[in-house]
């Protein structure tokens, strides 16, 4: 069990500096989502036009996978087609059951090692599970 | 010290984790179990296995009289007036749900008030919640003080004529805080309130008196104090549980069965339906034999030496906060370390083989009025040793110097 490969130079550099912090105004679909066993909580925005995330921005409480995780998402998933946005999350929950997985946005290959802390795979997922839920969300509130 | 000589009979402490020997800070949560205990579960499945109270061959017979044996072992450990007042429950959960449905619906109404505080449990407090919702009651709270303990002058303003039932924590699993339960059970009686304790973290560590406190109903749970898992009680005073309806029915539970309508058996068993947690209460009774064989007071002693000592050599960590009162606390010690999140600080004590706990502690209540979203906790039992807190020292202290490094 090496402390180092959970907690990467590249994890903690987004976790001091998360990207993409803080919130926006307009017409953007907002999720609050939070891991009930353990306290950390997320509220995700996400701006769809045109099949296209244009903008995804976060506020959340949370450890240093959490909040990393929270940074890496909003940055691979911006300016993506909703369908890549999906395929990306789908490679990244494959990544979480110890499966290989690549990824244009190199930065979240670093959250591989989560895998060997079984107890901190909720911490790396809850921003993911945020993000398909407000495309959801946005899908139903298109259609009607 | 109790707690290096005691450490032989818990087989799960002797063992290596992420390559150091295991220091178990988690007892809070769940304790370990002793080799007693394991036993008696053991001997129980391989000798005297069968269903309680309905069969009439020999072995009905004999496990019939070791869960009964059990039920009157507990009722003496907590000075009830007669085994008949220990209702058997899954744990505090279940036994707090069975107050509050039963008991709680039968007396509540709108107007009516509960009384809780802010550091409850959520056991001890969404059950409560619901029971407002449901018949229109009003939920109270009342209010703590900066350190986190209670006033009994905010008790006495906070209850009136209108509340039918308090129920309060008798020790916080956050804070520690012990609370004046018999104060408190005085002046809900004045106002003709009953009173609910959730004994789930003082019941391990302390003499329980439930006819000294003068509580109406007391909860706690076997796993936290050396018991098996699956196990818990319910106590309350005959002259209530006598008036209380079921809330589970099936078989055990009846007197007579007819087409259209039924009657239930006499305490304790209308409270029992389908076949009780024999082995779990079996086990409990076997948890309270080794308790009792050291003694409560031996056991208090230490957790609150233990306690002592942990507070101050964690005091001397920079950055290090703790929460709840300096003194007069139960043996657990919940805190922060600077700004490196509880999940950092349990992973990376978990790497050196110290097992805390990390979260909410199912307070998410008093976790606002702490104002943080959540909290580091070690807790302390009657095996912990010094060196067990000296480990928990150390690694918080390479936690600073890894996270210090990693983030600045």
């Amino acid at each position: 069990m090496q402390l180092d490969d959970l907690y990467r130079r590249v994890i903690m550099d987004h976790y001091k500096s998360p990207h993409n912090s803080g919130t926006f105004d307009d017409g953007a679909v907002t999720v609050e989502m939070n891991n009930p066993t353990c306290g950390d909580s997320i509220s995700l925005q996400l701006l769809l036009k045109d099949g296209i995330i244009e903008r995804a921005k976060f506020k959340g409480e949370g450890c240093s996978i959490s909040i990393a995780s929270a940074s890496m998402m909003t940055d691979a998933v911006k300016g993506k087609k909703i369908e890549e946005a999906l395929q990306i999350a789908n490679d990244f929950s494959a990544m979480m059951t110890g499966e290989d997985a690549e990824f244009e946005y190199e930065d979240i290959q670093a959250l591989s090692g989560v895998t060997k802390f079984p107890a901190r795979i909720k911490c790396a997922t809850l921003s993911w599970n945020a993000m398909k839920k407000g495309v959801a969300l946005s899908e139903q509130e298109s259609k009607t | 010290m109790i707690g290096s000589h005691i450490r032989s009979q818990f087989p799960i402490l002797h063992q290596q984790m992420n390559g150091h020997p295991l220091v178990y800070l988690d007892s809070a949560a769940s304790s370990q179990k002793p080799i007693q205990v394991i036993e008696a579960l053991k001997y129980y499945y391989e000798n005297d296995n069968s269903n309680v109270h309905r069969g009439v061959h020999s072995l009905g017979t004999r496990a019939t009289d070791a869960y009964e044996g059990a039920r009157e072992k507990i009722g003496r450990f907590i000075n009830s007036e007669s085994p008949v007042q220990i209702i058997f429950t899954r744990g505090t959960t279940t036994a707090i749900n069975l107050v509050a449905s039963s008991y709680g619906r039968s007396v509540c109404g709108p107007g009516d008030e509960i009384v809780i505080t802010p550091m409850e449990h959520h056991s001890n407090l969404i059950p409560w919640q619901q029971l407002a919702k449901v018949t229109g009651a009003t939920l109270k709270y009342i209010p703590l003080q900066p350190d986190g303990t209670i006033h009994l002058s905010d008790v006495e303003a906070t209850i009136s004529t209108q509340t039918k039932i308090v129920s309060i924590t008798h020790v916080s699993n956050v804070l520690g805080v012990i609370n004046p339960i018999k104060e408190i059970a005085a002046i809900a009686h004045k106002n003709g309130a009953k009173i609910v304790v959730d004994g789930a973290q003082s019941t391990p560590h302390m003499k329980v008196d439930v006819q000294d406190l003068d509580c109406d109903f007391f909860a706690f749970s076997g796993h936290k104090m050396c018991g098996p898992t699956g196990i818990g009680v319910l106590y309350g005073k005959k002259n209530l549980l006598d008036q209380m309806e079921p809330i589970e029915f099936g078989g055990e539970m009846i007197d007579y069965v007819e087409l259209q309508s039924s009657t239930w058996k006499e305490l304790p068993f209308k409270f029992e339906g389908g076949t009780p947690i024999i082995a779990g209460a079996i086990g409990l009774g076997a948890a309270i034999d080794f308790l009792e064989d050291i003694g409560m007071d031996e056991i208090l002693k230490h957790d609150r030496e233990i306690t002592a000592y942990a507070y101050n050599r964690l005091s001397e960590i920079d950055e290090l906060k703790m929460y709840g009162p300096a003194e007069n606390r139960a043996s657990l010690i919940t805190f922060n370390l600077g700004d490196v999140h509880p999940h950092d600080v349990s992973t990376v004590l978990d790497a050196e083989g110290v097992a805390i706990r990390a979260g909410h502690h199912c307070c998410q209540p008093l976790m606002r009025w702490l104002q943080v979203s959540a909290t580091a906790r070690a807790s302390f039992y009657l095996y912990t040793t010094e060196e067990d807190v000296n480990r928990l020292v150390g690694s918080l202290l390479k936690t600073k110097e890894y996270f210090g490094h990693a983030i600045r």
